[in-house]
């Protein structure tokens, strides 16, 4: 296995320059995603206002894959509209559970085509994600009908 | 130093050890903390049994069971006599440590003598594997007593600065790991369990990285119950044991109901079969004892006192190898004193994942996580550690191999 199919200039750039880190007001929801092999975790934020993702923020501690990744999300998302963003977003999760069998669409992925390595790291394929499957929920939870789900989210925040 | 081992005639008896990986460079294996390699003499035992000898065992009266039977009964005398267990009928087979652990908590919390309710205290250590805690979370769940836990020193150790509060009449059980599988840290067990046993609270013992490195004596430790693994001693997967002391082993109810640990089966109710068999439900992982057994006998006949010395001797060495890496720190005792062959450490600004992922694409194979023992990380407010860890045939070119590669881990995280 070649190292530098996993580690690209791109991931590692992402990982020592994060973009979007830190946890930002005003937001809809925000969950709370850890890795239960290696303890990696993700505090992520999301704020949707008319269809479009208007903020993503979040703070968290993991490997350079998970990291790098969540950075790269944040500059994929932000300013999409909903659905697009999750186009995004299931592509990604296809690139990434294909075991390096799918040549990835730069033009949906951008900077995410550089985890196109990851995948045949099957060790590595949930640090990858770890952000992913974060923003997915904070979204549907963010884009939920008034209700339920919204409520929930308000008092994890009362009670955080 | 000389230790007595042979360790380059030890290797031999790997057939892993000779493998290469990742562009033919030769596999420098240091997670034997995790699973340790086996020795032919195991992997042939194995094989031996299903090509020769392969039948259901206590149940039948042809030969092949015969022979089963007593390879597998072989196992139970070998494990017994390994950790000096006063009487072969206290060695019961599980599936894993995990299983013995789960037996004794689950047991203990039904009716006996030794029942525990609310009210209750049960005592175990900031330094514990999942499996010696979760089983105790779960216990303290369902009966309403209460957890408590020594903590653990910014050295490693375990504080024992306040055995006085934590050990007290209301304390059931206490339960403690021999050797930290993430710190690597060698705790008083002993004297522990002569403190719990002035209360009458009953002494467990995690001894899962003691038993394959040094020789562990349960009457000396005077322990009620010990839990091993026989896939971090040579021997295969599925297979692990729990010694109990008889008197208590008698009193608890059995833990998993089925075949061969009955004595009488009425519709209206059952009688149980005789230590150690009331505590083995069902069909046995048979093949596994057969190759335990093997496995005991390779490691006595090397001498685990002989391992023992390889072992502090490959960890001092390392434990100097890594002082000298600029930004690494151990986790953990950073003496070769009073600890077993686990080195945990941090190196600065990579995350343990990376330095896990860039040592084995040097063929250089360590464990990066939280080792199955959480709380150590919180404890010392980090997420992850990289461990190494040393066994038998360890050598100190695997060490060097190891510090290399973090040399190789910082130019690619530069």
């Amino acid at each position: 296995m070649r190292l530098d199919s996993l580690y690209q200039e791109i991931i590692l750039d992402h990982y020592k320059h994060p973009h979007g880190r830190g946890l930002r007001d005003p937001y809809d929801a925000e969950v709370h995603h850890v890795n239960p092999t290696c303890g990696d975790e993700v505090t992520l934020r999301v704020r949707v206002a008319d269809g479009i993702v208007e903020d993503v923020s979040y703070d968290g501690a993991g490997c350079s894959i998970s990291q790098a990744s969540t950075s790269v999300l944040t500059d994929l998302v932000i300013g999409k509209p909903v659905a697009d963003a999750v186009a995004v977003q299931e592509e990604f999760l296809r690139l990434m559970q294909s075991k390096g069998a799918v040549e990835p669409d730069e033009e949906v992925l951008e900077d995410a085509v550089a985890f196109a390595g990851v995948s045949k790291y099957p060790s590595r394929v949930k640090c990858a994600l770890l952000g992913w499957m974060a923003w997915k929920e904070a979204t549907l939870r963010a884009t939920a009908p008034a209700g339920q789900d919204r409520q929930v989210a308000a008092d994890e925040r009362a009670n955080a | 130093m000389t230790t007595g081992l042979d360790v380059e005639a030890v290797r031999k008896d790997f057939p892993i050890l000779q493998r290469r990986v990742h562009d033919d460079r030769p596999l420098v294996y240091l997670d034997s903390a995790n699973t340790s390699q086996k020795p032919r003499a195991v992997l042939d035992a194995l094989a031996g049994h299903y090509e020769l000898h392969n039948a259901n065992i206590h149940r039948a009266q042809h030969v092949l069971a015969e022979e089963a039977t007593a390879a597998y009964e072989g196992g139970r005398d070998k494990v017994a006599a390994l950790i000096n267990a006063p009487s072969r009928d206290e060695l019961i087979f599980t599936k894993n440590a995990s299983e013995a652990l789960n037996l004794v908590a689950n047991t203990l919390a039904w009716r006996s003598p030794y029942q525990v309710g609310p009210g209750d205290e049960i005592v175990i250590t900031e330094m514990e594997h999942h499996s010696n805690i979760v089983p105790w979370q779960l216990l303290a769940e369902r009966t309403g007593a209460t957890l408590r836990w020594f903590g653990i020193t910014d050295d490693g150790r375990l504080d024992l600065s306040n055995i006085d509060e934590l050990i007290t009449e209301r304390t059931k059980v206490v339960s403690l790991v021999l050797v930290s599988n993430t710190l690597g840290t060698l705790n008083p067990v002993a004297a522990i369990a002569a403190r719990a046993h002035e209360v009458g609270a009953l002494v467990v013992a995690d001894a899962c990285q003691a038993v394959p490195q040094m020789p562990v004596d349960v009457t000396a430790l005077g322990v009620d119950f010990l839990a091993f693994t026989g896939h971090k001693m040579c021997g295969p997967t599925g297979i692990g044991g729990l010694w109990g002391r008889r008197e208590v082993l008698e009193q608890l109810p059995p833990f998993l109901g089925g075949g061969e640990m009955i004595e009488t089966v009425r519709m209206t109710g059952s009688t149980y079969a005789p230590l150690p068999y009331k505590f083995e439900a069902g069909t046995m992982p048979i093949a596994e004892a057969v190759g335990l057994g093997a496995a005991v006998d390779y490691l006595t006949g090397i001498g685990l006192d002989a391992i023992a010395a390889h072992e502090r001797e490959i960890t001092s060495y390392a434990l100097d190898q890594l002082h000298g890496v600029p930004g690494l720190r151990i986790v953990g005792p950073d003496t070769p004193v009073d600890r077993g062959g686990a080195v945990s450490f941090t190196l600065a600004g990579i995350h343990p994942h990376d330095v896990a992922q860039v040592l084995d694409s040097v063929g250089v194979a360590v464990r990066a996580g939280h080792h199955c023992a959480r709380p150590v990380c919180d404890r010392f407010g980090i997420q992850a550690t990289t461990r190494a860890s040393f066994y038998l045939y360890t050598t100190r070119d695997e060490v060097d191999a190891l510090v290399r590669g973090l040399d190789e881990v910082k130019r690619v995280f530069a």
